[in-house]
């Protein structure tokens, strides 16, 4: 596809070396000592986090913690005032938010961020239009570009969207939003794909149908999902760092940090599951 | 992309073929759309005493669209659309005047050309703003260029305009009349050619991308969207349309003043597209002709008050079709036929 290709093959030879404890391929997303302050504050503080291609992995911690804004640095929303973030071992710190979507990443948003007053198949035609750099065209009929609809459809099918491909976005309940939401993010066909709690506000009698999906996921996508359901996180993620204001308090695999008692501590008073 | 194997392998459903349908066909012209073509040819000979008061009308109608592509496609509010009107204006005059250049159908493209440079050098400045902001550096965009206009009075006329241009005939051949009947048919000409421009816009990825614009940036930008460039591309454009009608403006008047630039010419247009309907290509029809006529009937019946009308209209629209007219006109189309798709 359009975003493999020669940058995967530029990482120096310097940068081989440096990384030379780490596995020789390159992460999909690698974030090193990330820092961010709004004023005094300082929302992100010397994060380090390496997402294998293919990988699992989430981020948790309490409200405030700085999670959203960590995607938001990754995905070019805000710039850091600090470090650096490698996709595929390529430097895109300075590349504008477009730009980065272009290289494969792609993100779901906490609060849903959908083209309302359209219907679903446009909301989807529009990241499938982008991504197949047809949307700067303005001399042809959108109807006229078969390849996007038909993979916009594709894409609905895929996550059983596509009885409502006509309804728009807005009079869809919740939970269907939800998808159509995962829906946009997937058919930028991303290589790493930031879920910013996919499940928020669905009710949980819904929420499985979000579950399913996303368990469901190409496995070569590198994921980094923020979820507050430990439940969720200790199933889908092989890997989870803990960021308590704004930053790392420790990585691990979940048998790790569930048994961390760090973690027990910052999580004292809300749900946890024990043992 | 892997992401593509598991897509091919969900099977096609029953709702591909409708869906497919929906997005293929709705460019197509519909029956209907000859309607409002064939009522302004009917006012042509109907009406044959009012094609200068006509002419105005459709000027309005392509300034009032032109806005649409900008407010009602990609949301993007100002209060001094008039500015480009008013280049456009002057354009056609100066280069008449000032030039000595006197072929009018040169004369629009001149016009246009010069709009939409302004277009793009004040969108590219102000298109990173939205909202309140946006609107205020608009407004003060418009009204900085009507007193510089007022500076340069030895070029402009200043305040008191330029009077008694004089245009070669349309195509070497039809000749302007006291009644104006060519003009009238000379600005229906342009305003069909520029109409399907638009509609050719709206209806393409690109415009379908406005519409994005307008309904959530942020996620745009997530999607990977040049927003900026694609709002600089549709406000040039608009810019440009503008100036074609404020040239039509000065060409079927034969004078111009400063006047263009008021803030009343950027505000009523938008009065207009909010009264006909903005983001569905026909309210500007319908908003630039109710204005109009209203305008010229209720300030003859009552020269200080008629604006009370127009107000409490606006009023109205807003508070009870917030779609304009032709919104209310489809919402009311729904509710007899529930079952015709949008």
């Amino acid at each position: 596809m359009d975003h493999a290709g020669p940058q995967t093959m530029s990482l120096t030879m310097s940068e081989t070396i440096a990384n030379a404890m780490q596995p020789t391929v390159p992460a999909a997303l690698e974030i090193k000592n990330l820092n961010k302050s709004f004023g005094a504050l300082p929302v992100a503080r010397d994060i380090a986090l390496a997402l294998p291609k293919g990988g699992r992995h989430a981020l948790i911690g309490p409200n405030g913690a700085g999670k959203t804004t960590l995607v938001n640095l990754i995905t070019g929303v805000q710039r850091p005032s600090g470090g650096q973030i490698l996709l595929d071992g390529e430097d895109i710190t300075s590349l504008p938010q477009a730009a980065r979507t272009r290289r494969g990443i792609a993100r779901t948003f906490q609060i849903n961020q959908l083209f309302r007053g359209l219907t679903v198949l446009e909301n989807v035609y529009l990241a499938v239009a982008e991504r197949m750099r047809v949307a700067h065209r303005l001399w042809r009929p959108a109807g006229a570009e078969r390849d996007v609809i038909d993979q916009a459809l594709a894409q609905l099918e895929a996550l059983r969207l596509a009885d409502d491909a006509l309804k728009i976005v807005r009079e869809l309940p919740y939970g269907r939003q939800r998808l159509v939401e995962i829906a946009i993010a997937l058919a930028l066909n991303p290589r790493v794909l930031l879920l910013d709690e996919p499940a928020a506000g669905v009710p949980s009698s819904e929420s499985h149908l979000i579950l399913d999906v996303i368990g469901a996921l190409d496995p070569s996508i590198a994921i980094l999902i923020i979820e507050h359901d430990m439940d969720v996180v200790f199933r889908f993620a092989s890997r989870i760092t803990v960021l308590v204001a704004g930053a790392v308090l420790t990585e691990g695999t979940p048998q790790q940090i569930r048994a961390d008692a760090r973690v027990r501590a910052v999580y004292l008073g809300e749900e946890f599951p024990h043992g | 992309m892997a992401a593509s194997e598991t897509i091919a392998a969900a099977a096609p459903s029953a709702a591909r073929a409708p869906a497919i349908a929906y997005l293929a066909t709705r460019h197509r012209v519909r029956v209907w759309e000859v309607l409002p073509w064939l009522l302004a040819i009917a006012a042509y000979f109907i009406f044959p005493d009012r094609m200068v008061f006509g002419s105005q009308v459709l000027v309005m109608v392509l300034f009032a669209l032109s806005l649409d592509l900008i407010l009602g496609y990609a949301g993007i509010v100002s209060l001094g659309h008039a500015a480009f009107f008013g280049l456009g204006a002057y354009a056609a005059a100066l280069l008449t005047l000032r030039w000595n250049w006197q072929e009018p159908i040169s004369g629009l493209f001149f016009a246009a050309a010069v709009a939409a440079a302004a277009g793009a050098a004040s969108g590219w400045l102000l298109l990173r703003y939205r909202g309140l902001t946006l609107l205020v550096l608009t407004l003060a965009t418009t009204i900085m260029l009507q007193e510089l206009g007022n500076l340069l009075r030895d070029l402009t006329g200043g305040y008191d305009g330029l009077p008694g241009l004089i245009y070669t005939p349309l195509l070497g051949y039809f000749d302007y009349d006291l009644y104006g009947h060519v003009n009238y048919l000379y600005a229906l000409a342009v305003l069909l050619v520029l109409f399907f421009v638009v509609r050719l816009i709206v209806y393409s990825p690109f415009g379908q991308g406005l519409a994005g614009i307008r309904e959530n940036v942020a996620r745009m930008h997530a999607v990977g969207s040049p927003v900026h460039w694609r709002l600089l591309t549709v406000y040039t454009i608009a810019a440009a349309i503008a100036g074609v009608a404020g040239a039509l403006f000065t060409q079927t008047n034969a004078y111009v003043t400063l006047g263009v630039f008021d803030f009343d010419n950027s505000a009523g247009v938008m009065v207009m597209l909010i009264l006909g309907g903005a983001g569905r290509l026909y309210g500007a029809f319908v908003g630039a002709v109710i204005y109009m006529v209203l305008q010229d009937n209720l300030s003859k019946a009552s020269p200080q008050y008629w604006q009370f009308a127009v107000g409490l209209m606006l009023v109205l629209t807003v508070l009870f079709a917030r779609r304009g007219l032709l919104g209310l006109i489809e919402d009311v189309a729904r509710w007899i036929m529930p079952d015709r798709k949008p």
